[in-house]
C-alpha cells in the first residue's frame, strides 16, 4: 500500500467534506475490494473516509413492504433479513463470510464491479439509491464497468428496494474468484417483468430487455431468447458465447424457480 | 502514525501505526502474535481470520486503524489455560491440519459457523469455508474436524 | 505396541498449529533486521540496457540496491540443475547460466532484477519503484510445442533452438516391430497442463551473516536444508559450507516447490553481509505466483499397440516438456528420469519407446510439484489404457485386467524393476467400494434429472523411496539419494533423532518418534524429532519423492539397530551375561531364558554413567546411520472418479471419489489417509480447475487466486479410502511412501470419468465448466 492518512467521521455532512475537501480521497466502507486494491498499489489515495461510525447506515428499514437498507449494512445483514428472499438469498451467495461479515451494499454499488451480484439485484428490483444529495433510479445508475452516476464525493446513503411479487436470482460463480462469471436476477412485479444480467456484459450490468418483453406475455423458461455474444465479455474463464449461452439458461433457471 | 487501542484476547492493547498498516501486519509485528499468517493478497485464502466483535473477519483486509475499540480474537487467544477449544482438539483429533499454515485461519472460521450454526450439514461447513484456502488436506479431515467440534460443543452444551 | 507401527498415533506437532504457535520462516524475527524487496521483469523477454538505482538508493529508510552488476562484480555464482541429462546425440543437456539478479537479460515476467534492502517492507517497496529500468523488449517464446522450432526468438542466444536436450528411453526398434504387427493402435494427443504448486505459505527466506564470526545463516522455508547449502557452498559460494547454517523450520506445505534453490534466498543471504544486517524477504503470494517453480507442462503424442488377443504389445510416446526460462534445480529428471521409466504402468508392455525433448520459454522455471514426471506418466498410460479399451469395445477394467503385470519380480523395458504388487487386489476392492457394478443404475437416475454420469478408473504405478545413489548416479544426477539418521540417548532415558528429512505437514515427529517406540521401546512422548537444521542433522538429502519414510526412517531403524548391538554390550555387562544371550524386545534387554533384565532406559544412563562398565567400550549411547536404498519403491492402485455433468452450463461435480493404494506397510494409517485426501485433491484440481496460462506476450495471465483456481472445500466432496498391503521388499520397514499417490493418480480417474460421461474419447485438461460446455458443443 502506499501512504494515506485514515479518518472517521461521525457525521454523513463530515464524510462528505471530508471526501471533497480531499485532493484525493476515498470512502472507505467495508473495504473488500478498497483495501485490496491498495494491496496491489493499483490506487494511490492520499485520504480514506472511513464510513464505519455512521451508526444509521448500518440500519435495515421496512419501507412501503420493501426495504430500506442502509448503505453500511453488511451483506450477511441483509442475507438474515429475510425481508425480499431473492435478495437475502444474492446476498448469502456474495464472496465469503469474512466478506460477508464486512462487505456492504453501499460499497458494492459505489464500486460497480461488473462481475459483482449486487448490481443486478439493484437493477431487476428497480431499487432506488439515496444518496447524501438526491436519489438515483436503477435505471440511470451503472453508466459501464466501475462508472456510476455518482459525482466526485458524492456519498450512498440507503438504497430503497421495492417488494416484488416474486424474484430468483441464479448465478454460475467463476471457479476462481467466485465472482459471477454470469448472474442473473429475474423479478415478478404485476404483470412487469426485470431481468437483470450482471458478470456477462461487456459493458456491466444490463437489462435483458427481450426477454423481460417476451417473459411479460409468457412467463416460462421456453420463452428466453437467445443472446447476443457480441454484448458479452470474454476472458479465460468464459469466451463471449459461453456467456451469452449462460445468460440464457441462468435466465430459464431463474424463471424457472422464481 | 496513528495511535490505536482495542482489546486483543482479552487484554487491552496500544500502538502506534502507520495508517497503511493492515491488522495482520499490526498483529504479527507490533504484538508478536503470529499465529495468525498471510498466505495470500488478494483476501481469498483464509489463513489471516480472526474474530472482530463477533464476526469472523479477514485481518489482511482490514487496517489496523479501523480496529481502534474494537475487541479481537485470535487464534492464541482461544484455549482457556491449558484446556483446548472443541475446534482445537477436534482438529488434532481428526488430523484436521498438515503444514498448520492454514490451521488458525480455517479454526477462526469454523468458530464463527459455529456460533450461527450449532448443527451444519457436511454441504453446510464445505460452503462455510469459501474463504479458506488449504492445498494439504484435502478438506477431507477439516470438514470431519468441525462436524467433529459441532457435536461436541452440543454435548457440553446440553450437559 | 498401541502407539507403534501400524497406530493412528494422534500428532506430536499438532499442538502448537492449532494453538498459533507454530514457528514459520516469517515468524523469525532476528535484531536488527531489514527487508528486501525484489523488482522483477514487467516482460517475458527483454534486454536490460540501463538500471539507474540512484533514486531508490536515496529513498528513506534504505540501505542498499543491488542488481545484476553487483552479483557479477562479487562473483556470485549461478543457480544449477543438479542432474545432467545425456541426449541421443550422447552430448550433456544445455543448460544457460542462471544468475541470482538478471545479467543483461531477464527471460520472463517475475525474473529478478534489482533487490532493495530497508528498514521496512513498505520502504523496500517505495524504494523499488524509484529505480529506472531501461529494457529493450524482445519477442517471447511462450508455447510450448513449437518453442524449438526454427526461427523462434532464443532464450539463451548460445543454445540453438530453444533445445536443452532430445532424450530417449527404451527400445526403438522392438517398438516399432510391435506397431507394425499391432492388431489395434490407440493414438492420443494430449497436453499435461501446466501448475502452479501453491503451499499456502509463500516462500520466504531471512539471511543473517555474523561478521564477528564470518558465519552465515539462512532461514528459509526449504523442504531439504543440507541440500541448499550444498548448492549455495559449492556452486553458489557465498560460503564454505562450514560458514553456513541453513535452518529450515515450520514449513507450510512445500509440493516439490520448495525443493529448488531460489534466487531469493540466495539474495537475502549474499546481501546481509552487504548491509551488515539480516535480510528478510517474505514472498507475497503474487511473487509465488509468478516465481515458484511451476509443474507439468508437456505436450504428447502416445500411441498403444495392442494385439488380437487384446494384450498390449507396445507404447510409443513423443513429449515436448517446458523447462522454463532456466533450469531450477531438479528440472531435468522430471520429465525423463520420473516420467518414461513409469510409461509401463501397472501392465505387462513388451516394448516401449519414448522421446523427450526439453525446451526453453520465457515463462517461470519449470520443476517438481508432487508426483513430478509420474502424474504425467499416469496421464499418458491411463488415458491411452482408457480410450483403447473403448475402442477394442471392452469394458476398461477387463482390459486393464488382461494386461495387468502378476508376476514379481517384474523388469519392465523402461529400466524400472517392480519388487511386489497385487493390481488385480487393490483394483477389485476400489470397485467394490464404488460400487461399479451399480453405475448404471445411477447413470439411468442421472439422465432422468437431464444430466450424464460417468465413471472413470485410474491404475497408476509410481516409483518412490527416491533414491538408490548408484543408479541416479548413473543417469546423470550429481548426488546421492541416501538419508541419514542420528539416535541420541540422553542420560536420564528419552531420545532424541536427528534426521535429515524434513518434514512440512507430513508428520514426521509423530511417525518417526513411532518408529522408535516399535524399534527401542521408548514411548512416543519420550521421543524429540530434530530435523530442519544443517547445524543439528547429519547431512541428509530431504523431504521429496515420497522418500522420507522409505529412506529416512530405514535410517532411523538402522541406527536404532546400532544402538541396540552397543545397548547388548552394556547389558551383557551389567547382566553378567554373554552377549549373544542378550535378546532385546520392547524396550528391555534381558538373558536368554531368565527374568534378568536392564530396561534400554538403565542401559543409556549406565553407558552417560560409565562407572561399572564393558572395559574398551566407548561410553555413551548415540549411534548414526546413512541409508542407501536397494531400488526405488513402487506403490500402486486404483482410483475411481464417479462424475455427473450438467450439459446445459458444462460443470462437473465429483458425486464419488474412492482410492484404494498398496503403499506397502503402513506406520500411522491416519497420517496416511491425510495424504492420500490432500494428493487426490490436488490431482481433482489439475483435472477441473487448475490452469496456469500466459498469454501470447508472456503475462501470467493466472497471477492470483481471482484467475488461478485453487480447489476449495465445496469443489470436492469427501472420500472413500482403503489400502491393501503388499510390502516393500527392499527396505527394513516394508514401506512404500504415500505423499503422491492422489496427485498421480486423479487427474486420469477424472478425466475417464468426464469422457465417459460426455462420450468422448478424449478431452485437456481441465474440465472446466467452459471446456466441457465447448466439448459439447463440438461433439
Amino acid at each position: 500500500m502506499y501512504a494515506f492518512a485514515h479518518h472517521r467521521p461521525t457525521s454523513v455532512a463530515d464524510a462528505v467534506k471530508a471526501a471533497t475537501s480531499s485532493s484525493q480521497g476515498v470512502y472507505l466502507a467495508g473495504g473488500m475490494t478498497l483495501i485490496p486494491t491498495l494491496k496491489q498499489r493499483l490506487a494511490d489515495p492520499k485520504d480514506l473516509i472511513d464510513l464505519a461510525a455512521l451508526a444509521d447506515l448500518r440500519e435495515i428499514k421496512p419501507s412501503g413492504g420493501g426495504l430500506s437498507i442502509g448503505a453500511m449494512a453488511t451483506h450477511n445483514a441483509v442475507a438474515q433479513d429475510g425481508t425480499i428472499p431473492a435478495l437475502s438469498a444474492l446476498a448469502e451467495g456474495i464472496g465469503d463470510p469474512q466478506v460477508r461479515n464486512c462487505g456492504t451494499i453501499g460499497g458494492s454499488l459505489a464500486n460497480n464491479d461488473p462481475a459483482a451480484d449486487y448490481p443486478a439485484a439493484v437493477l431487476a428490483l428497480n431499487a432506488q439509491i439515496k444518496t447524501d444529495q438526491r436519489t438515483i433510479a436503477s435505471d440511470d445508475y451503472f453508466q459501464g464497468l466501475f462508472t456510476t452516476a455518482l459525482a466526485p464525493g458524492e456519498l450512498i446513503v440507503r438504497v430503497d428496494v421495492p417488494k416484488p411479487d416474486s424474484a430468483n436470482y441464479q448465478k454460475f460463480a467463476n471457479p476462481a474468484s467466485r465472482y459471477a462469471l454470469v448472474g442473473v436476477m429475474v423479478a415478478r412485479t404485476g404483470g412487469d417483468v426485470r431481468v437483470a444480467v450482471t458478470g456477462a456484459g461487456s459493458d456491466g450490468v444490463f437489462r435483458f430487455t427481450a426477454a423481460e418483453q417476451a417473459l411479460a406475455s409468457d412467463f416460462s423458461p421456453g420463452a428466453v431468447p437467445e443472446v447476443d455474444a457480441g454484448m458479452m465479455s470474454s476472458d479465460i474463464h468464459a469466451a463471449s458465447d459461453y456467456r451469452a449461452h449462460l445468460v440464457k439458461i441462468l435466465t430459464q433457471r431463474a424463471v424457472a424457480e422464481s | 502514525m496513528t495511535q490505536i487501542t482495542l482489546t486483543v484476547n482479552g487484554r487491552e492493547v496500544s500502538g502506534e501505526v502507520e495508517d497503511r498498516t493492515l491488522l495482520v501486519d499490526f498483529l504479527r509485528q507490533n504484538l508478536h502474535l503470529t499465529g495468525t499468517h498471510v498466505g495470500c493478497d488478494t483476501s481469498q485464502c483464509g489463513a489471516c481470520v480472526v474474530e472482530m466483535n463477533d464476526a469472523s473477519i479477514k485481518a489482511c483486509t482490514v487496517l489496523a486503524v479501523q480496529t481502534q475499540g474494537a475487541s479481537v480474537t485470535t487464534i492464541e487467544g482461544l484455549a482457556e489455560g491449558d484446556q483446548l477449544h472443541p475446534l482445537q482438539e477436534a482438529f488434532r483429533d481428526n488430523h484436521g491440519l498438515q503444514c498448520g499454515f492454514c490451521t488458525p485461519g480455517m479454526i477462526m472460521s469454523a468458530r464463527d459457523l459455529l456460533a450461527r450454526n450449532a448443527n451444519p450439514s457436511e454441504q453446510e461447513v464445505r460452503d462455510w469455508l469459501e474463504g479458506n484456502l488449504c492445498r494439504c488436506t484435502g478438506y477431507h479431515n477439516i470438514v470431519k474436524s468441525i462436524l467433529d467440534a459441532a457435536q461436541r460443543m452440543r454435548a457440553s452444551k446440553a450437559a | 505396541m498401541s502407539e507403534g507401527i501400524g497406530a493412528s498415533v494422534k500428532r506430536k506437532e499438532d499442538q502448537r498449529f492449532i494453538t498459533g504457535k507454530g514457528r514459520y520462516t516469517d515468524d523469525i524475527a532476528r535484531p536488527g533486521q531489514t527487508w528486501g524487496y525484489f523488482l522483477r521483469s514487467p516482460h517475458a523477454h527483454a534486454k536490460i540496457t540501463a538500471i539507474d538505482t540512484a533514486r531508490a538508493q536515496k529513498a528513506p529508510g534504505v540501505l542498499g540496491v543491488f542488481t545484476g552488476q553487483d552479483v557479477a562484480d562479487d562473483q556470485v555464482g549461478n543457480l544449477i540443475c543438479g542432474w545432467n541429462i545425456t541426449g541421443k546425440d550422447g552430448e550433456g543437456m544445455k543448460m544457460g547460466p542462471h544468475p541470482i539478479l538478471a545479467q543483461g537479460k531477464v527471460r520472463y515476467v517475475g525474473d529478478h532484477v534489482a533487490i532493495v534492502v530497508a528498514q521496512t517492507y513498505n520502504q523496500a517497496k517505495d524504494a523499488a519503484e524509484l529505480i529506472d529500468v531501461t529494457y529493450d523488449v524482445l519477442a517471447p517464446v511462450v508455447d510450448t510445442a513449437t518453442a524449438h522450432q526454427s526461427g523462434q526468438p532464443l532464450v539463451h542466444e548460445e543454445i540453438p533452438n530453444n533445445l536443452s536436450f532430445a532424450w530417449e528411453l527404451g527400445d526403438k526398434d522392438q517398438t516399432e516391430a510391435a506397431f507394425s504387427s499391432a492388431a489395434h493402435v490407440t493414438t492420443i494427443s494430449l497436453s499435461n497442463n501446466r501448475l502452479i504448486p501453491n503451499a499456502m505459505e509463500p516462500r520466504a527466506a531471512l539471511g543473517d551473516y555474523d561478521s564477528g564470526t564470518g558465519d552465515f545463516t539462512l532461514y528459509t522455508t526449504s523442504q531439504n536444508p543440507h541440500v541448499a547449502r550444498l548448492v549455495i557452498s559449492a556452486f553458489v559460494g557465498i560460503a564454505p559450507e562450514h560458514k553456513l547454517k541453513v535452518v529450515a523450520p515450520d514449513v507450510g506445505g512445500g509440493f516439490g516447490s520448495k525443493i529448488f534453490i531460489y534466487s531469493e534466498e540466495v539474495a537475502c543471504l549474499w546481501a546481509s553481509k552487504k548491509v551488515g544486517r539480516p535480510v528478510k524477504w517474505t514472498g507475497e503470494r503474487t511473487e509465488s505466483f509468478v516465481s515458484d517453480a511451476h509443474g507439468r507442462d508437456h505436450v504428447t503424442t502416445a500411441e498403444l499397440a495392442v494385439d488380437g488377443d487384446n494384450k498390449i504389445t507396445g507404447l510409443r510416446v513423443k513429449t515436448v516438456a517446458n523447462l522454463g526460462a532456466y533450469m531450477s534445480t531438479f528440472s531435468s529428471a522430471i520429465p525423463t528420469y520420473l516420467y518414461a521409466t513409469l510409461l509401463s504402468g501397472q501392465y505387462n508392455i513388451p516394448a516401449i519407446y519414448a522421446e523427450v525433448d526439453a525446451v526453453y520459454t520465457t515463462t517461470a522455471p519449470v520443476d517438481a510439484y508432487r508426483g513430478a514426471g509420474r502424474p504425467e506418466a499416469t496421464f499418458v498410460v491411463e488415458r491411452l489404457v482408457e480410450v483403447a479399451a473403448r475402442e477394442l469395445k471392452m469394458d476398461p477394467v477387463d482390459f486393464r485386467r488382461k494386461n495387468f503385470v502378476t508376476e514379481f519380480p517384474h523388469q519392465t523395458p523402461v529400466i524400472m524393476q517392480y519388487d511386489t504388487g497385487d493390481y488385480q487386489k487393490s483394483m477389485d476392492r476400489a470397485l467394490e467400494m464404488a460400487d461399479y457394478a451399480g453405475f448404471a443404475k445411477r447413470a439411468k437416475e442421472s439422465e432422468a434429472k437431464g444430466r450424464r454420469r460417468g465413471i472413470g478408473l485410474s491404475c497408476y504405478i509410481e516409483a518412490c523411496g527416491i533414491a538408490p545413489s548408484a543408479a541416479v548416479g548413473s543417469l546423470g544426477a550429481g548426488v546421492g539419494l541416501y538419508e541419514s539418521a542420528k539416535i541420541r540417548f540422553n542420560p536420564t532415558g528419552n531420545v532424541m533423532v536427528y534426521t535429515g528429512s524434513h518434514s512440512h505437514g507430513q508428520g514426521h515427529e509423530t511417525t518417526f518418534a513411532q518408529l522408535i517406540s516399535t524399534h527401542l521401546g521408548v514411548p512416543v512422548d519420550q521421543v524429540e524429532i530434530v530435523h530442519g537444521d544443517t547445524d543439528k542433522v547429519p547431512f541428509g538429502m530431504g523431504t521429496y519423492g515420497s522418500r522420507s519414510l522409505a529412506v529416512g526412517g530405514s535410517a532411523i531403524v538402522k541406527a536404532a539397530e546400532k544402538v541396540i548391538d552397543k545397548g547388548r554390550k552394556v547389558a551383557a555387562h551389567l547382566l553378567e551375561a554373554s552377549e549373544e544371550d542378550i535378546v532385546f524386545d520392547a524396550g528391555q534387554f534381558s538373558v536368554k531364558g531368565t527374568d534378568r533384565t536392564k530396561s534400554i532406559q538403565e542401559i543409556a544412563f549406565a553407558a552417560y554413567v560409565p562407572h561399572n562398565y564393558p572395559e574398551g567400550l566407548e561410553p555413551g549411547l548415540e549411534e548414526s546411520a546413512f541409508y542407501d536404498p536397494l531400488n526405488f519403491t513402487f506403490p500402486a492402485g486404483t482410483q475411481v472418479c464417479e462424475v455427473e455433468v450438467d450439459p446445459d452450463t458444462g460443470r462437473v461435480t465429483i458425486e464419488k471419489f474412492t482410492a484404494v493404494d498398496d503403499f506397502g506397510n503402513l506406520i500411522n494409517p491416519m497420517i496416511v489417509e491425510g495424504q492420500v485426501h490432500g494428493g487426490i485433491v490436488q490431482g481433482v484440481g489439475q483435472a477441473m480447475l487448475e490452469n496456469c496460462v500466459y498469454d501470447e506476450s508472456g503475462q501470467l495471465i493466472t497471477g492470483s487466486y481471482m484467475d488461478y483456481c485453487l480447489p476449495r472445500a465445496d469443489d470436492v466432496p469427501s472420500f472413500g479410502v482403503d489400502m491393501t498391503i503388499t510390502p516393500c521388499t527392499h527396505n527394513p520397514l516394508g514401506v512404500k511412501g504415500c505423499g503422491e499417490a492422489g496427485a498421480i493418480a486423479a487427474p486420469a480417474a477424472v478425466i475417464n470419468a468426464v469422457t465417459h460421461a460426455l462420450g468422448l474419447p478424449h478431452m485437456d485438461m481441465p474440465a472446466t465448466p467452459q471446456n466441457v460446455w465447448r466439448a459439447l458443443q463440438a461433439a
